[in-house]
């Protein structure tokens, strides 16, 4: 009889298993802890502090959003994913978002079931190389062997980009970035590819950076972006809004130190909108009229979140460029809050 | 009886709940299934390739490709840690101290460290190798540099097939004269020098073939780029690394194999024999082994297994086995299951297939009683 005990119990374990689509949003109340799907580590982006806490430009987001669904930055949990399993994890709601520098693209998007909920960093594939090769730039690279980082979109541009410009290459795929970085420094290859804000980031890691460098080109469109699983409008709604507000925080000029003064209301309608002093933004929604101000308040806004890990004064020194506000001459733009 | 149908018709039940959650799960994330995606172009690039493949062939030639990877280093890991496994599994019975004592340390520290840690020490030891700028060098022919091995590639020139016939002729002409010898000497007592004939036959005929046609195979020499050598043939250092990681993890644990079998064979047999006045070496091949085998076949099989499966763990190191090619294609199509199910299927076939190759080998030389 015993065995019939554990059957029931596998039967149950997959029938419950099976009925976890309902709303996200009620789901993550209920646990009263955001799912956040992370990177297993990349300078910058996500990475673990002194204290053993993760933190870093995706991380930020993760943190905004727990504070304006939760009201509290720290009710997030991370999991580290690959660049392999970080769909199905997705997929099967072992995450609520997925905040792990990763590009939105037409198939992911249709044919892998999920939504992009909006850009926070305007990437794309680069190179990175020893000065000593003497290459200026990319296109002169026939003949040679190349790390890549596999699981990525960047194989499939470096094949196209390599076709497109008729020249021979020899691939290297390796799965992580680590042992990928060993076969690029112990130059198995001559360049490594990946994103060029992974570049920069891996390039800080080099004993010998000044050696390096990165090339001028850059081969593909990366927008990298949170994602969330396809089918739950109104989660996919809160995840795009908390990504625009940080975005419209830093237009408007709020930031993480005035933004509990200017809720209590401004001259300004927009803000106030924003703010919830004006307005019902919060309960459209399905959140309360705070939301906005607790998701400023957790990281600060965009630029904060940039300069704080990535920015110019950074280890990895990246310049805002394309992702600074459109005002500012990039292409930062977030659909007005009203 | 009625317990166990009703087992039977439980776990049926079960399954069929599975795959019908499934397939009903998928329906509703609007997932596509089916194998149609096989036919979409690949869009990467594999550096190893027995056939044909660019990167704007199809995901299903791309699976052929890194199919054909995966039993390559299989053939050559299983050949290399027989050959590593019986010289272990011998010496490690040897009477001088010294050599079995080394060949204990060999087997017990090989068998105790997982193999995938094996697997990136080679690598990394390959990585160490000089820089290509750097290449040792043969000769100005063969170059061995941390890019691997670069040697120059024969050109078969015409004239090159009657040479080649020629080997194969060599080959089963020297098979026929074995089979005729043991004939003869069952009969008379009457030996015959088969590996001097087989020589012949497989070499030096050839050889005189060759050069009476005029040389008819041309080689092509690597030649230094400005990054990589260029033409010849390349082993990869993942190739290597892999191979030899699987060969000595593998030859460990036959060697063991080897020795329980050995020790299997009565002592009085190797006795007996050199009562009979046979040479050691010779006891050994003609009286202990044909007995061993029968104990040494069966679980060796398990170990060859073992090995075509290990070398899945060529993903940590970027061999392009089909896990490694597999898992981009995963990766770019979503297709999750169906990749899955073909690499479930694949290395299914491939174990099965050297199963019954080993089962008819088991057989052929099973004890035969009269």
């Amino acid at each position: 009889m015993r065995s019939f005990g554990v059957l029931g119990l596998a039967v149950g374990a997959v029938m419950a298993a099976s009925q976890a689509m309902a709303g996200t949003l009620d789901d993550v109340k209920a646990n009263d802890s955001l799912q956040c799907g992370i990177n297993t580590g990349l300078p910058g982006f996500a990475f673990t502090d002194d204290d053993g806490n993760w933190t870093g430009f995706d991380v930020a987001y993760c943190k905004a959003l727990a504070a304006a669904v939760l009201g509290d930055a720290g009710k997030v949990s991370y999991v580290n994913l690959t660049g392999k399993n970080r769909f199905p994890a997705l997929a099967s709601g072992e995450v609520d978002v997925l905040s792990r520098n990763t590009t939105w693209t037409l198939s992911r998007d249709v044919d892998l079931g999920f939504t992009f909920i909006g850009v926070n960093y305007y990437d794309g594939q680069g190179f990175i190389g020893r000065k000593a090769l003497g290459v200026m730039s990319a296109g002169e690279l026939d003949g040679a062997s190349i790390c890549i980082q596999t699981g990525t979109t960047t194989e499939l541009n470096l094949a196209d980009f390599f076709r497109t410009n008729g020249i021979s290459y020899e691939p290297v795929p390796i799965e992580t970035n680590a042992e990928a970085r060993a076969a690029y420094e112990a130059e198995r290859c001559d360049v490594y590819t990946t994103d060029a804000s992974g570049l920069a980031a891996t390039k800080t890691t080099f004993a010998d950076a000044d050696a390096h460098m990165v090339f001028p080109e850059i081969i593909s469109k990366e927008p990298l972006g949170p994602l969330v699983r396809q089918g739950d409008d109104q989660w996919a709604d809160i995840a795009r809004w908390v990504l625009n507000a940080l975005i419209s925080a830093e237009e408007l000029g709020v930031t993480q130190a005035n933004v509990a003064e200017m809720a209590n209301g401004t001259d300004n309608p927009e803000v106030n909108r924003m703010l919830g002093s004006e307005g019902s933004m919060g309960e459209m929604l399905g959140l309360d009229a705070q939301w906005a101000v607790r998701a400023i308040a957790a990281e600060g806004n965009y630029a904060e979140i940039f300069d704080r890990y990535i920015g110019p004064d950074t280890a990895l020194g990246l310049a805002r460029g394309l992702n600074a506000l459109y005002k500012d001459g990039g292409i930062l733009y977030s659909p007005p809050i009203r | 009886m009625l317990f166990q149908l009703l087992l039977v018709l439980g776990l049926a039940l079960l399954i069929a709940f599975i795959a019908s959650n499934t397939i009903a799960n998928l329906q509703r994330a609007g997932l596509a299934s089916g194998y149609g995606f096989l036919f979409d172009t690949a869009s990467f690039d594999i550096n190893q390739r027995l056939v044909a493949y660019s990167s704007t062939s199809s995901y299903g030639r791309a699976f052929v490709v890194g199919g054909i990877n995966t039993i390559l280093v299989a053939a050559m890991g299983v050949v290399t840690a027989t050959i590593i496994g019986f010289c272990a599994g011998v010496l490690r019975l040897s009477s001088n101290y010294l050599i079995s004592r080394t060949t204990a340390v060999y087997v017990e520290f090989i068998r105790n460290v997982p193999v995938l840690l094996q697997i990136i020490f080679w690598w990394l030891i390959m990585l160490a190798l000089p820089r290509v700028r750097e290449s040792l060098s043969i000769g100005d022919s063969i170059f061995l540099n941390n890019r691997g091995v670069r040697m120059p590639a024969p050109i078969f020139e015409s004239g090159s097939a009657i040479v080649l016939a020629t080997i194969l002729a060599g080959v089963v002409g020297t098979v026929l004269i074995s089979r005729w010898a043991k004939a003869r000497q069952d009969a008379t007592g009457r030996t015959f020098p088969v590996g001097r004939a087989g020589l012949g036959l497989v070499a030096v005929v050839p050889l005189i073939v060759y050069f009476i046609l005029g040389q008819p195979l041309d080689f092509e020499q690597p030649v230094p780029r400005q990054f990589n050598l260029k033409g010849g043939l390349n082993i990869t250092p993942e190739l290597v690394a892999l191979w030899l990681a699987l060969s000595t993890y593998t030859g460990a644990f036959i060697s063991e194999i080897v020795r329980a079998g050995i020790l299997s064979v009565s002592k009085g047999q190797a006795e007996a024999a050199s009562a009979l006045g046979l040479r050691r070496g010779l006891t050994m091949r003609k009286i202990i082994l044909p007995q061993a085998l029968r104990v040494i076949v069966p679980p060796t099989t398990s170990q060859y297994l073992n090995l075509t499966k290990n070398s899945s763990l060529a993903v940590a190191i970027g061999y392009q086995d089909i896990v490694s090619i597999g898992d981009t294609i995963l990766n770019q199509s979503g297709q999750a299951l169906e990749v899955i199910s073909i690499y479930m299927a694949f290395y299914l076939m491939l174990s099965l297939l050297t199963s019954a190759f080993m089962n008819w080998y088991n057989k052929r030389i099973a004890l035969v009683e009269r």
